[in-house]
């Protein structure tokens, strides 16, 4: 005689709430997450070819904003050690300059403050045109100002302080005219922001076209199981349950893709990096190109999940509907 | 166990399969349901396995009415049943152990509990040795086994088998009857479709014919 312990259980019951142990909930996530990586690597090739053309339409988005890191890092650099030139009004008492010399030193932005005399303008002004007789023409009348140059520190060069530094200068009276030397970065910020605002549509574009990629990979992979979907909807499984093991393959595809992207953008930059030192150096700078930041590369891999999560997501709860009647 | 009440089902597109069907099967009772192809036999099972739902009447099963059970509870509802097909529709990726397996897998149980209750059902239907084997490598016999372990490996009150010896020559197609009949010994309400009337000869469990949607009355 088989086993005893073999027996139908009697009665029929209709749960209407599923059993939400937090461990067995974790443990079916972590055996959906695991079996449905085991599916992916034993059809490699099939894999590796969906996985690599999400990888390559996540490498455009991502070495855009690479370089885009780069630039920002270039620009950054040239904003250190910023100047501010003070001019001040004609006639201005020694005293009061000195008074508004010593205020300029206590300032925390300001770390050097440079005094050009009138005088010193006049000669410096006399080198350079080689108007030796000016001084002797103009006799004891100095048309040049005074000027005072400020020297920022190195956090300080950011454009918000200096526009501010600015602004509260020129209030002052003793201050005829503030110049500042960073309107070309303000110019070049503002470029950098269009290209980024740019960049992102870019982004969004290839996102999208990632999301479909991964959607038409899992609806694939459901039309090929479809036999198994509906044996296991007879059997009792949920919606879930079902669910489980695509969205899980969707997350992989994503992973893998962002993973191929990271490769791609790494190889690319390594690539790059010689003829951008050697033109770096051309231009007497010490500019070397950097590879993607942990922080992007971690985006990138959060992103590409993410994508692949959504993608399949919308995938499946489109294709069980079909499996409705079933 | 199970009741049909004026039941009736018909079918946007080829008419009424079921007419004012009515059928009582008692806890614990084996019974046989023949007729031709179309009688609808097919809808009958399909009706209580909640794939579809009668147009007309009550399907009550273990006192609940079906009519009653929401589209999200029809999983939960479905695994009281052990549903056999006429193909086993095994799942060709896995091995034998992990189809059995399946109906425990989705109800949630433990590693130690499916393997116990696996092995029990392998035990039931004399594959207790091919665990491991993969499905295609197994003979049509021992395949539509796997496919009736699976059924009832989750113990459940009522097995539901569609043609389940539409494929098998007579002397397999016996013994898979007899396993049935064994189930019905462990307390098992068991509704079998079959047109193999010959094969019925050898049992002495109630048949119900169905003709044009109707239950012809013998």
């Amino acid at each position: 005689m088989p086993d005893r312990s073999f027996r139908a259980e009697q009665s029929v019951s209709i749960k209407t709430r599923a059993r939400f142990q937090g461990g067995t909930w974790l443990l079916r996530h972590l055996h959906a997450l695991v079996f449905s990586f085991g599916q992916l690597v034993r059809q490699p090739a099939n894999t590796i070819l969906s996985a690599s053309v999400i990888g390559i339409a996540l490498t455009l988005p991502m070495s855009l904003f690479v370089l885009l890191d780069n630039v920002k890092m270039l620009t950054h650099s040239w904003e250190g050690g910023a100047q501010l030139s003070l001019y001040l009004h004609q006639g201005l008492a020694d005293t009061h300059q000195q008074r508004l010399i010593d205020e300029l030193h206590v300032m925390a932005e300001i770390e050097r403050v440079l005094v050009i005399t009138p005088a010193q303008a006049l000669e410096e002004y006399q080198q350079l045109t080689g108007f030796d007789s000016l001084g002797a023409a103009l006799g004891d009348e100095n048309p040049l100002p005074g000027v005072l140059v400020l020297f920022l520190g190195d956090g300080q060069s950011t454009l918000e302080t200096v526009d501010e530094l600015v602004g509260e200068l020129a209030r002052r009276p003793e201050v005829e005219l503030v110049q500042s030397d960073l309107q070309w970065i303000e110019r070049l910020h503002t470029m950098v922001d269009v290209v980024q605002r740019g960049i992102g549509i870019v982004a969004v574009l290839f996102g999208f076209g990632v999301l479909l990629i991964i959607g038409n990979t899992i609806r694939m992979g459901i039309q090929n199981r479809h036999d198994e979907i509906e044996i296991t909807k007879l059997v009792g499984a949920t919606d879930a349950f079902i669910r489980r093991p695509f969205l899980y393959s969707g997350f992989w595809y994503g992973l893998l893709g962002a993973a191929i992207a990271w490769i791609l953008v790494a190889s690319s930059f390594h690539f790059l990096a010689e003829p951008v030192r050697e033109l770096a150096t051309l231009y007497n700078s010490e500019f070397r190109l950097a590879g993607a930041s942990v922080d992007s590369v971690l985006t990138l891999l959060g992103a590409g999940a993410s994508l692949g999560l959504a993608g399949s997501w919308f995938a499946v709860n489109r294709q069980l509907r079909l499996f409705n009647t079933v | 166990m199970i009741h049909f009440q004026n039941v009736s089902k018909r079918y946007e597109r080829g008419g009424d399969a079921l007419k004012n069907v009515n059928l009582h099967v008692e806890s614990g009772e084996m019974v046989f349901l023949t007729g031709h192809s179309g009688a609808g036999k097919s809808t009958l099972l399909r009706l209580l396995s909640l794939v579809e739902r009668a147009t007309r009447g009550q399907v009550i099963v273990g006192g609940k009415n079906l009519s009653e059970i929401k589209r999200s509870q029809i999983p939960h509802y479905r695994r009281n049943l052990g549903i056999v097909f006429q193909s086993p529709r095994l799942l060709t990726d896995r091995t034998v152990f992990d189809n059995v397996a399946l109906p425990l897998v989705i109800a949630g149980h433990g590693h130690k509990e499916i393997t116990r209750r696996v092995r029990a059902a392998l035990d039931l239907v004399g594959l207790l040795g091919k665990e491991r084997a993969q499905p295609i490598a197994l003979s049509g016999g021992e395949q539509q086994r796997v496919g009736i372990a699976r059924a009832v490996v989750h113990r459940p009150p009522i097995v539901l088998a569609d043609e389940p010896t539409g494929n098998l020559d007579p002397v397999l197609s016996l013994e898979i009857m007899t396993l049935f009949e064994r189930f019905q010994q462990f307390g098992v309400t068991a509704l079998i479709v079959t047109h193999d009337l010959e094969l019925l000869g050898h049992f002495a469990h109630r048949i119900l014919s169905l003709r044009d949607g109707m239950f012809k009355h013998a």
